[in-house]
C-alpha cells in the first residue's frame, strides 16, 4: 500500500507541476502549484517526515501561495502584455534550463542512482520527528538557523522601508 | 483481496475511513441543529421566540430549509470561472472534516480516528487551507463585492493564523508533545495552585495562569478564523452585499454555510482539547465522550452568544488589533511562559 501511495503522490506531483506551466490562467496555475505542494507533503508523510510534511502545507500551501493568489487577483493578470521578443528570450532560457535539468537527470540515471526503500527506518525511532529536528536545528545547524532569521529580519526591514518611501510623497501631496 | 485485508496499513486506513464516514454523518446532523440553536438563541437574545412554526418547537425548520436549498435553482454568473466556482464550496467543508481525524472525542483508541504525533500541526495546516474556499469563491464569481470579500478574508485569516499558532506554543511547551491525545492526557489529575490552601482544581490548561493569555488570544482568533461576528468582514452586508458568497445560490451556498458551522465545531474541539482537558472529567473513563460534548456545546453556545452581542469591527481596526495587539501579546506570553516553566523546572 505504501509503494502504491508513493506512486500515486508522485504521479500527482509531476502532473500538477506540469500543469502549473502549461495552464494559461495564472490563478489556475497557482492552484495547481498548491496541489503539487500538497502531494509533496504526502510524500514527506510516506517518508515518515510528518513534521516536514505538515510544515510544507502550513508554510507553502497555506501562507505563501495564498499571498501569491492575493497578488495575482489584485493585479488581475489576465493578458500577456509582453512583446514577441521578450517571449522568445524567455523561451530560449527555458529550453536551456530544461536541457540542463534533463542532462542532470540522465547523468544521475547513468551513475546508477536508483530510489532506495520507499520508507527507510527513521534515524531516531524513540523520539518524535519534531524533537529530532529541534535538536539538530538548535545544535549542529544553529549558525545557519540564526543567519536565516537575520535574513528574514533584513527582508522585513526592507519591505517597511519600501512601503514608507512610497507613501511619503502621497502624504505631502495630500497636505 | 485477502492479502490486502491482512495488510496492517490497509486495516488502519480502512478503520480511519469508516470512523470518518460516521463522524461526517453525525456532523451533518449536529450542524443542522446548530443552525436551529443559533436561530433560537438569536431570537431569545433579541427578545423574540425564533423559529417555532415547522414541527414541534420549530424543530423541523432547518431540515426543511435544507430540502428547500436542495431543490432550489442553481445559478452561475455569466462571467464566472466555471470550474473554480464549483470547486470552492467543496473546499469549504473539506478542511474541517480532515481535521476531525485527529481530534480526541473520547478515550483512545475508540473515539479517536488517528493519533499522530503532529496532530496540532495538522489542524494548523488545514485551517490555513480553509482560506482557499473563500478566496476562490470570491474570485471565481466575477463580482467586485465577492472579490473584495475574498481578498479581505485572505488578509484576515493569514493575519490571525499567526497569532493563533503562537498562542498554541505555551500549551505545547507545557505538555511537551504535539499529539492531541498526548496534550489531553497531560492534563489528567488535579492541580493545587496554592500548596497551603486545600483547593484542588483539575489539571486543565485553563487553570494555569501562564495559559490565560494564550486562551484569550486563541478564543479571539477562533472567531476570526471561522469568519464569525465580530470578525465577519468577508461577508459584511452593509458594504459588500453578502461578500464572497454573493453569487452563490442553492446547495452551493449551503456548502459554504456547512463549512462555516463545521469549522466552528472543529475549532471549538481544538480549544476544548488544548485548554479544557478534552474528554477528561469526573467519573469513569467511559464518560469521556459525554464530557467532551458538554464542553464542546458550552463553547458553541459562547460562539453564538458573541455573534448576537458584539458589533462588527471596522477593517482597519481588525488589522491593527491582529498585528499590533494579538501578535505581540502572543510572543510576549511565549517568553513569559518559557521563563516560568524553566524556573519551575530548575528552582
Amino acid at each position: 500500500m505504501v509503494p502504491g501511495l508513493f506512486v500515486g503522490f508522485g504521479v500527482l506531483l509531476v502532473a500538477t507541476a506540469v500543469m502549473v506551466i502549461l495552464h494559461r490562467n495564472p490563478v489556475t496555475s497557482a492552484l495547481f502549484l498548491v496541489l503539487s505542494f500538497c502531494s509533496l507533503a504526502g510524500i514527506y508523510l510516506l517518508l515518515q517526515a510528518e513534521f516536514l510534511g505538515m510544515v510544507q502545507i502550513i508554510v507553502y500551501a497555506g501562507a505563501i501561495m495564498v499571498l501569491f493568489l492575493f497578488v495575482i487577483m489584485y493585479l488581475n493578470l489576465q493578458h500577456d502584455v509582453e512583446t514577441g521578443a521578450q517571449i522568445a528570450v524567455r523561451r530560449g532560457i527555458g529550453w536551456m534550463v530544461g536541457a540542463l535539468l534533463l542532462l542532470f537527470g540522465a547523468l544521475l540515471v547513468h551513475r546508477g542512482w536508483a530510489p532506495g526503500p520507499v520508507t527507510p527506518a527513521p534515524a531516531e525511532p524513540a523520539v518524535g520527528n519534531a524533537v529530532a529536528i529541534g535538536r539538530v536545528l538548535y545544535s549542529r545547524f544553529l549558525f545557519p538557523f540564526e543567519i536565516t532569521s537575520v535574513l528574514l529580519l533584513v527582508a522585513m526591514v526592507g519591505a517597511i522601508v519600501l512601503a514608507k518611501s512610497r507613501t511619503a510623497p502621497n502624504d505631502s501631496e495630500a497636505a | 483481496m485477502n492479502a490486502l485485508m491482512d495488510n496492517q496499513v490497509f486495516q488502519v486506513a480502512l478503520w480511519a475511513a469508516v470512523k470518518l464516514v460516521i463522524i461526517l454523518g453525525i456532523m451533518l446532523g449536529v450542524v443542522t441543529y446548530l443552525i436551529y440553536a443559533e436561530r433560537k438563541i438569536c431570537g431569545h437574545i433579541q427578545h423574540r421566540t425564533g423559529p417555532n412554526r415547522v414541527g414541534p418547537l420549530g424543530l423541523l425548520q432547518t431540515p426543511l430549509d435544507v430540502v428547500k436549498l436542495l431543490v432550489k435553482e442553481e445559478f452561475t454568473p455569466a462571467g464566472a470561472n466555471k470550474i473554480l466556482f464549483h470547486v470552492a464550496p467543496i473546499l469549504a467543508a473539506f478542511p474541517a472534516i480532515a481535521t476531525f481525524s485527529v481530534i480526541p472525542m473520547g478515550p483512545p483508541p475508540t473515539f479517536v480516528v488517528t493519533d499522530i504525533n503532529v496532530g496540532i500541526l495538522l489542524f494548523l495546516a488545514m485551517s490555513s487551507l480553509g482560506v482557499y474556499a473563500i478566496v476562490l469563491g470570491g474570485w471565481s464569481s466575477n463580482n467586485k463585492y465577492a472579490l473584495l470579500g475574498g481578498l479581505r478574508s485572505s488578509a484576515q485569516m493569514i493575519s490571525y493564523e499567526l497569532a493563533m499558532g503562537l498562542s498554541i506554543i505555551p500549551v505545547l511547551m507545557r505538555s511537551g508533545t504535539m499529539s492531541l491525545v498526548g496534550i489531553v492526557e497531560h492534563q489528567a489529575g488535579t492541580y493545587r495552585p496554592f500548596e497551603s490552601l486545600p483547593i484542588a482544581l483539575p489539571n486543565w490548561g485553563i487553570f494555569h495562569w501562564y495559559l490565560w493569555l494564550p486562551f484569550v488570544i486563541f478564543l479571539i482568533t477562533m472567531f476570526a478564523e471561522t469568519n464569525r461576528a465580530p470578525f465577519d468582514l468577508p461577508e459584511a452586508e452593509g458594504e459588500l452585499v453578502a461578500g464572497f458568497h454573493t453569487e452563490y445560490s442553492s446547495m452551493k451556498w449551503a456548502m459554504f454555510f456547512l463549512g462555516e458551522y463545521m469549522n466552528m465545531i472543529v475549532i471549538s474541539s481544538i480549544c476544548v482539547t488544548l485548554f479544557f482537558g478534552g474528554y477528561l472529567g469526573p467519573g469513569p473513563a467511559s464518560l469521556g465522550l459525554l464530557w467532551y460534548l458538554v464542553k464542546l456545546f458550552a463553547l458553541l453556545f459562547f460562539f453564538i452568544w458573541v455573534r448576537w452581542t458584539f458589533p462588527r469591527l471596522r477593517y482597519d481596526q481588525l488589522m491593527n488589533f491582529g498585528w499590533k495587539v494579538l501578535l505581540p501579546g502572543a510572543i510576549a506570553n511565549i517568553v513569559i511562559a518559557t521563563a516560568w516553566l524553566w524556573w519551575r523546572a530548575n528552582a
